[in-house]
């Protein structure tokens, strides 16, 4: 018995997914089911989705999910395509990768709220950015660059971009240098090695990461804050959210709103790796 | 595309303060199998890298029949390169895999598919097109790999240890196949190998390495019957290697017997090693011309043969391939013709 139960991977090592077990059941499964039963009971009755009808029924809430995804869409396609041709140059060995990789991480460890700072001193109405503009000419008044749309993506930029580059690196490491080799001693030149070779196998690596910055960029809450417009152009679902619950004390609408957030957040991840199953996903080493 | 001669001349390259290769010069002429031989880190590899221009040269120039190469990037010096890991395209089929090249040098649809299919076809690997590089065996994608780089026709096929991934029976296989399309297709073949059986088995011609200098460049007969030097002959089965003294024109003196020899260097006195096949060493009953006592130490089957430890007076190990029957603890006494013996300065 106990050797059948082992050969199906049965033994005493499962306990070792306990801990995991436990935190995922608390802090993750118990909140959203908690959260998604509350939505279904709205504040003011009117049946278990009435809560649903009124966010979609009402402009000023639904459009946040477009602002969004138009916040959210560009700033992780611009975070994974500027990654590509960076990670690409790095992929090799060179004195002086380390303290480059660092300078492009960095931003990481900056938190939201300095970005945002650096932000507003730089490219503000009075910021070097204006001021050098005007200076030179180019402009006769200030290029309004913060507390509007291209502010928060700015700063999701920022903060985005360390984590699709170290993704992208990590996958482009993964892939064997001696197939590019292969494809040129067979007559391709740099440009068709990346366009045939290196870009198919990175390409579901470049899907996880667009999904990865995507999530992060889509529920985006300070930045839209401090360098949007949080009434107007920047008026993102989470802070609908934000508002239903902790200002209106609606908290069951406030659920809705999170659910919704997940729900669009889930089409277009599920969309992404739609696209991604159509590719090749094997090993990336040169022994296929 | 082919060629008369292709001239590696004073070829170095360095990484760093290492050198790996240190002035190469070789002519290789059409339609030759040229094998590169030597263990690990003697510069074989490199010597292979840069001439496939996969590696610059800190030293030294190629020429194809008076046309400088080494300058060239490697995808427009026309090489075929077989890697020693195969590194075959994962995601591309094996038909596309065989057919990349051709479609990087926009050769038309028709002429590519009937290439590729000839190509699949020399290799055995007709029924397996459809199938991706994960789905072959080991010796299937080695192979396609094979096949890859011939559809080309280059004027120079490279290969970096092909068979040192394969099991031993499919590599004696793969061997005599590699040999047998070298001949049909009339190529001119670069084949590096740390095997010197491979190397001798294939080649019209051997350069042995070592630190990336070259030892001996010479057919396989000279090279397996006259080494140049002791590491070569130590390389190319000379597996006794004494250390002995010079007593004579054509006699040493090592530790507690002598050996009359060959003097392959002109030593005059002084320490040399002296050098012999453990082939060469025949299990005698008497005491004789050039004979040594030594004490059998450890005994291995061969079928046929045993290849056979012994211990000699001084404490050298003596290696001995018999039909002999012995056992450990025997004492016996061995012969080696005085022809066989090479003593080189050490």
């Amino acid at each position: 018995m106990k050797h059948r139960l082992a050969e199906r991977g049965v033994d005493r090592t499962l306990l070792l997914l306990v801990p995991g077990v436990v935190f995922v059941v608390v802090l993750f499964a118990y909140p959203v089911l908690y959260g998604l039963q509350l939505s279904f009971q709205p504040a003011e009755g009117g049946g278990p989705f009435a809560n649903y009808q009124k966010f979609f029924a009402d402009p000023y809430l639904a459009d946040t999910i477009w602002i969004t995804l138009r916040l959210a869409i560009p700033a992780a396609l611009i975070n994974v395509l500027a990654s590509v041709p960076i990670a690409y140059r790095m992929r090799g060995r060179f004195r002086g990768k380390r303290l480059l990789t660092t300078i492009l991480v960095v931003p990481i460890t900056l938190g939201t709220v300095l970005t945002a700072e650096g932000l507003i001193q730089y490219l503000g109405p009075v910021g070097w950015f204006n001021k050098i503009i005007m200076a030179a000419g180019l402009a006769d008044e200030p290029i309004r660059l913060v507390h509007n749309y291209w502010g928060v993506l700015f700063s999701l930029i920022i903060t985005g971009f360390p984590f699709a580059f170290l993704l992208t690196l990590s996958y482009l490491s993964g892939i064997d240098p001696t197939l590019e080799q292969a494809a040129a001693t067979l007559g391709a030149d740099g440009r068709r090695r990346f366009r045939y070779i290196t870009l198919p196998l990175l390409a579901p690596g470049l899907a996880i990461t667009f999904c990865l910055t995507f999530v992060l960029a889509f529920s985006v809450f300070p930045s839209a804050y401090l360098v949007g417009l949080p009434q107007g152009e920047t008026r993102v679902i989470s802070i609908a959210a934000y508002e239903a619950a902790f200002r209106d004390t609606d908290y069951p609408l406030g659920s809705a709103i999170a659910m919704i957030m997940a729900v669009v957040m889930l089409a277009v991840i599920g969309l992404v790796l739609l696209w991604r199953s159509r590719l090749y996903r094997g090993a990336t080493g040169g022994k296929g | 595309m082919s060629f008369a001669e292709l001239h590696i001349d004073r070829v170095s390259r360095a990484f760093g303060e290492q050198i790996a290769l240190r002035d190469l010069d070789l002519t290789i002429k059409g339609g030759e199998f040229v094998a590169l031989l030597g263990p690990s880190g003697c510069g074989k590899s490199t010597a292979l890298n840069c001439l496939a221009g996969l590696l610059p040269l800190t030293g030294g120039r190629i020429t194809m029949d008076d046309r400088r190469i080494d300058t060239l990037p490697p995808e427009r010096r026309g090489f075929g390169m077989v890697f020693q890991n195969y590194a075959l395209f994962p995601h591309l089929s094996v038909r596309r895999n065989v057919a990349f090249g051709l479609s990087m040098r926009k050769v038309a649809r028709a002429e590519r598919e009937q290439r590729v299919d000839e190509a699949l076809r020399l290799v055995q690997l007709t029924d397996h097109a459809t199938k991706f590089p994960a789905q072959l065996s080991g010796g299937q994608q080695q192979r396609v790999a094979i096949a890859r780089a011939i559809v080309l026709e280059p004027r120079l096929v490279l290969m970096d240890e092909p068979l040192s991934n394969l099991d031993a029976s499919l590599r004696l296989e793969m061997r005599s196949q590699i040999r047998r399309l070298h001949q049909t297709l009339g190529l001119t073949t670069v084949y590096v190998t740390h095997d010197q059986e491979e190397a001798l088995a294939l080649a019209d011609r051997l350069v042995v390495l070592r630190d990336g200098l070259a030892q001996q460049v010479g057919s396989p007969e000279e090279v397996y019957a006259h080494p140049a030097n002791r590491y070569v002959a130590g390389f190319m089965g000379y597996r006794n290697l004494l250390p002995v003294r010079v007593t004579g024109a054509n006699t040493v003196a090592g530790n507690g017997f002598t050996l009359a020899g060959v003097n392959r260097d002109g030593l005059a006195e002084g320490a040399a090693v002296a050098a012999f096949r453990p082939s060469d060493v025949t299990v005698v009953a008497e005491e004789g011309d050039n004979t040594v006592r030594a004490s059998v130490e450890i005994v291995e089957y061969h079928g046929r043969e045993q290849a056979v430890e012994a211990r000699l007076p001084g404490g050298d190990a003596l290696h001995v391939r018999t039909e002999s029957r012995l056992a450990p603890g025997d004492d016996v006494l061995c012969h080696v013709p005085r022809e066989r013996v090479l003593v080189f300065a050490p």
